[in-house]
């Protein structure tokens, strides 16, 4: 049996029925790491021992009987969540070297639950990209078609999850980082409702728009996973003191009578004709199963890129000042302060990282921050109320992820404008603070997969894991695995 | 022509907290250097700042006590700059939505009351220290220490309007400030310590003109004696600038108490552009009315309160009051003492002299605060009670004060051990009587021929030889009966 196949639940029946081991899974999954690792290249840390010390204490728990539901789970975890010990680098040469002395709340959470942590994934570096092309080290691969990108940032747990070197994965969703890359790699990706999910411990890009999700390869395993990470942290004032519900109370109920919106603004002239067919005849299949599709506007989606731009700069060229040599990371020489500082980030930095800290420095500068700041944060309440009013009428909103399949490496990685549109469908769902999940619902004639995005009320993750699994279990696009 | 100065102050305070605003390290001065320091206030990569609610709660006291309007919608901005003790490369301060605003206080100057407003009163996180040091230890040399422990206390900025005239009132304006600080132990109100740090926004008008001219701040007055020297000389330099046919220039300029000058920082602070923009990490604060209240009620009683409550309730001098009154402990232990002896009016103004003379001068020459007195309230109004049942004389009352201060002792104790108990048996005290006539013939005959002030030399003589311990009344009597 290929144990690295598993999802997270058969790999639970299986551990507490004792018919596997928790190492004979690490030892599976470090296997088809061994294997396929050097064609996907989703890992910038294996953490190979630290694994394997991790093993006993789950394998005890499940040994008493008392396991609980992440005991001796193999995860990823991209690297831009501190790990205790482990390095975190966010891809950057900046913090190559970056050992962090604390958890981040997510993976203590996990950890506590019994998880092991099988590596850090790539990412465009400080999860600014759409493609891990800005990675500070190399550029994973799309496990579809290794000359392909698998989408961005969180691309490595995306592609780690499709290849099976992991059995789940997190990511992080700052304008699409989670959705864009899981459609791009057939695998589900869920951003949670701002505030759901801490995000203590993750290096911050752009903190009013970050949140942790999950990669995984299906619609359950996300709910198990949201299980865990989810609820208020002390550590984490943005996060919600909501309650918690059992995510996976809800599979398998009826979507009958939900309605589900279409917004026009999403189906623009243009876009892939694949990609809207498929999304079309999904949208078919729901009606099917009893929801009902309502035509829908979202009239300020126009606004959303370049909103997001300025918002999400702006926030960023603050939240990177702290690089600057002086306490941990990258130092390079200078002649005096302020050498070391500009020699540290000119070196420590990519291009795209220095391109969004310039353009956010200027857009908050005193004269402009009235212009760009201030009005992209009023474009961003209109916004909001866009969706606020569609969910008065309907459900749930569903649109492709993405408006391409995978592009090849190098396609885009010149025209950085080009790469900002990958992201048109899933920035606004950050704007406005609302959960949104993508799920496989086809595939191109390249044999590419397709993401469909749905998108929910505020803390109302339970009707996308409804929809999204009466989708999965009336087709069988999620079973698809990529041939390497 | 005449001259009229413009000060606006923008005082500094350290918030008496025991932990620091953003985390949950000490505030404690003088530990080794970053040993009080943690990932939130080092600022690591994703870690996330949570307000400590009794920063919030002091400040709000603080805002009553100056008579402001509490916002209920307040929020934290980041302030943008790099330095190596400012370990985010942003400073989170309030900006446009200050916690406290639209206040006053009153001073007195030359007897006359005067209202100085108070335009804001706002949190922020103060920033490390730098040591600079060379390799041999020296000054100027290559190295330079970062000590994080200060990074992250509590500060509030307490914001007046320009409202201030001359250098006097200023200082009357910050022993004002420093009096009510530390009423609410909201802070130790120490400038030479840097708990309490001033900087002046100063400006020089012809007397008559009503709009402002061109300020120039003046920074880094660290000590009380130092605030009206600086401002004194400040606006003599702008005087003799405008009467020389120049310009004022809106710069920094720093205090050096050493030359008792102030310099241009030379552009070096104003060319900052702090691209200040709302702090995504932390929510906007929102105050419940109820708390609010009871912050209000839990108020203790203010200075001005006391001082006139002082006057009418125990009689005392609008002069004594004020001292008095200055400091909250010195207020109390006078009450408490007070107490303890007499609700008669001349038992309170008989306490005032004794706390106002021979209390303060033994503080005084040890250099101690009322805090740190040896001496218990009730111990005067006790020894006071032996003065006023005979047991001891006036005179003898200031030595057994003092021993009483020394020792701790009670008066009736010292009074015993030392033998100080008043002679009034009337044939001890006319055998000395008797010895000190026939000893000084010459002066029997002067005051026999008409110089009755001799009457004085004579008791002197007689408590000499006594010890002080006669009793004066019976002294008298009997110098009078054998010399008349
Ligand atoms: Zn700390």
């Amino acid at each position: 049996m290929e144990l690295y196949r598993l999802d997270i639940s058969e790999a639970r029946r299986l551990l507490d029925k004792k018919e596997i081991t928790v190492k004979e899974l690490i030892d599976s999954i470090y296997q088809r790491v061994d294997a396929v690792e050097n064609k996907v290249k989703a890992f910038m840390t294996i953490a190979k021992d630290h694994a394997y010390k991790m093993a006993d204490a789950p394998q005890k728990t499940i040994n008493s009987g008392r396991s609980l539901s992440l005991s001796g789970i193999p995860i990823a975890i991209k690297d831009n969540m501190c790990t205790k010990g482990i390095r975190t680098t966010c891809s950057s040469k900046i913090l190559e070297n970056f050992i962090p002395p604390y958890e981040s709340t997510v993976t203590s959470r996990l950890k506590d639950n019994g998880y092991i942590l099988i590596g850090k994934t790539n990412l465009d570096e400080f999860a600014m990209g759409s493609s891990t092309e800005n990675s500070g080290f190399f550029t994973t691969r799309n496990p579809w078609d290794l000359e392909r990108i698998p989408g961005g940032s969180s691309g490595g747990s995306a592609a780690a999850v499709a290849a099976d070197e992991c059995i789940a994965a997190l990511g992080s969703d700052t304008g699409g980082s989670i959705r864009q890359p899981a459609s791009l790699c057939g695998v589900v990706g869920l951003k949670p409702t701002y505030g759901r999910v801490s995000r203590y411990g993750l290096v911050a890009f752009a903190s009013s728009l970050d949140q942790i999700g999950t990669i995984t390869k299906n619609v359950k395993d996300s709910a198990i996973l949201m299980n865990i990470i989810s609820g208020k942290d002390s550590c984490d004032s943005t996060s919600a003191p909501v309650a918690v519900p059992d995510f996976t109370r809800v599979l398998g109920h009826e979507i009958k009578g939900l309605k589900i919106g279409i917004p026009r603004e999403y189906f623009i002239e243009g876009m892939d004709k694949e990609v809207e067919t498929s999304v079309r005849d999904a949208i078919k299949k729901l009606e099917s199963l009893g929801a009902i599709p309502v035509e829908i506007s979202l009239p300020h989606t126009d606004y959303a890129v370049a909103t997001y731009y300025v918002l999400a700069t702006s926030e960023a060229s603050s939240n990177l000042a702290r690089y600057d040599g002086v306490k941990y990371g990258f130092r390079a020489e200078g002649k005096d302060l302020m050498d070391m500082y500009m020699n540290t980030r000119a070196q420590g930095f990519g291009a795209e990282v220095k391109r969004r800290i310039i353009l956010g420095t200027y857009t908050l500068s005193s004269g402009y921050y009235d212009a760009y700041y201030k009005k992209a944060q009023q474009v961003r309440t209109l916004i909001k109320t866009d969706f606020e009013e569609a969910f008065k009428t309907v459900d749930a909103i569903v649109t492709p992820t993405a408006p391409t399949a995978a592009f090849k490496a190098g396609e885009k990685a010149d025209d950085p404008l080009q790469m900002y549109l990958s992201d048109i469908f899933t920035i606004s769902v950050n704007l406005s603070g609302v959960p949104g999940i993508s799920i496989p619902c086809g595939f191109t004639s390249n044999k590419l997969p397709i993401g469909l995005q749905i998108i929910g009320k505020h803390f109302d993750e339970e009707s996308l894991f409804k929809i999204a699994y009466a989708y999965e279990q009336s087709t069988a696009w999620h079973k698809r695995r990529p041939n390497i | 022509m005449k001259y009229e100065a413009v000060i606006g102050l923008e005082v500094h305070a350290q918030i008496l907290t025991d932990t620091k605003i953003f985390c949950g390290c000490s505030t404690k001065f003088g530990s080794e250097p970053n040993t009080q320091t943690c990932p939130v206030c080092i600022g690591m990569p994703g870690v996330l700042p949570v307000l400590n609610k009794k920063t919030l709660e002091f400040v709000i006291k603080t805002g009553f006590a100056m008579n402001c309007t509490i916002s209920p919608y307040s929020r934290f901005a980041r302030k943008n700059y790099f330095y190596p003790d400012l370990p985010k490369g942003y400073q989170i301060s309030q900006y446009e939505l200050p916690i406290c605003e639209h206040g006053y206080t009153e001073i007195v100057v030359d007897g006359n009351v005067k209202k100085i407003g108070i335009t804001r009163i706002h949190m922020e996180e103060d920033a490390g220290k730098n040591i600079h040091e060379s390799a041999s230890g020296g000054q100027g040399g290559n190295y330079s220490f970062v000590d994080l422990n200060r990074a992250g206390v509590p500060l509030m900025e307490i914001v007046s309007e320009p409202d201030i005239r001359s250098p006097k009132e200023a200082a009357e304006y910050m022993k004002k400030l420093r009096t009510i600080l530390r009423y609410l132990g909201v802070c130790d109100g120490n400038m030479e310590q840097g708990s309490l740090r001033c900087d002046a926004n100063v400006s020089v008008r012809p007397a008559g003109q009503k709009e402002f001219s061109t300020r120039a701040e003046v920074k880094n007055i660290n000590s009380f004696k130092f605030v009206e020297k600086a401002l004194e000389y400040e606006i003599k330099r702008q005087i003799k600038v405008i009467e020389e046919g120049g310009k004022v220039l809106q710069e920094t300029r720093l205090w050096d108490s050493n030359k008792g000058i102030t310099e241009s920082m030379r552009g070096k602070e104003e060319a900052h552009d702090y691209r200040y923009f709302p702090e995504p990490d932390l929510v906007p604060i929102m105050v419940e009315q109820k708390w609010v209240d009871n912050i209000k009620s839990s108020l203790p009683e203010l200075p001005d309160v006391k001082r006139e409550r002082f006057v009418s309730e125990y009689g005392l001098s609008e002069y004594d009051a004020d001292l008095l009154t200055d400091e909250k402990p010195l207020a109390d232990w006078y009450e408490e003492a007070t107490a303890s002896y007499s609700l008669s009016l001349s038992g309170s103004k008989i306490i005032s002299n004794w706390v106002k003379g021979e209390l303060t001068r033994l503080l005084n020459e040890e250099n101690k605060t009322i805090e740190e007195c040896p001496l218990k309230p009730k111990q005067l109004a006790e020894m006071l009670t032996l003065m006023d049942k005979g047991t001891i004389s006036g005179k003898i009352a200031k030595t057994v004060f003092e021993e009483m201060y020394k020792t701790g002792n009670d008066a009736e104790v010292i009074v015993k051990e030392k033998g100080l108990v008043q002679i009034s048996d009337e044939s001890a005290i006319e055998k000395a009587v008797d010895e000190v006539i026939a000893k000084n013939p010459k002066e029997v005959e002067r005051f026999k021929a008409g110089d009755e002030k001799l009457i004085g030399f004579f008791v002197g003589q007689i408590m000499k030889l006594t010890k002080g311990k006669a009793n004066p009344q019976i002294v008298n009597e009997l110098l009078k009966k054998k010399l008349l």
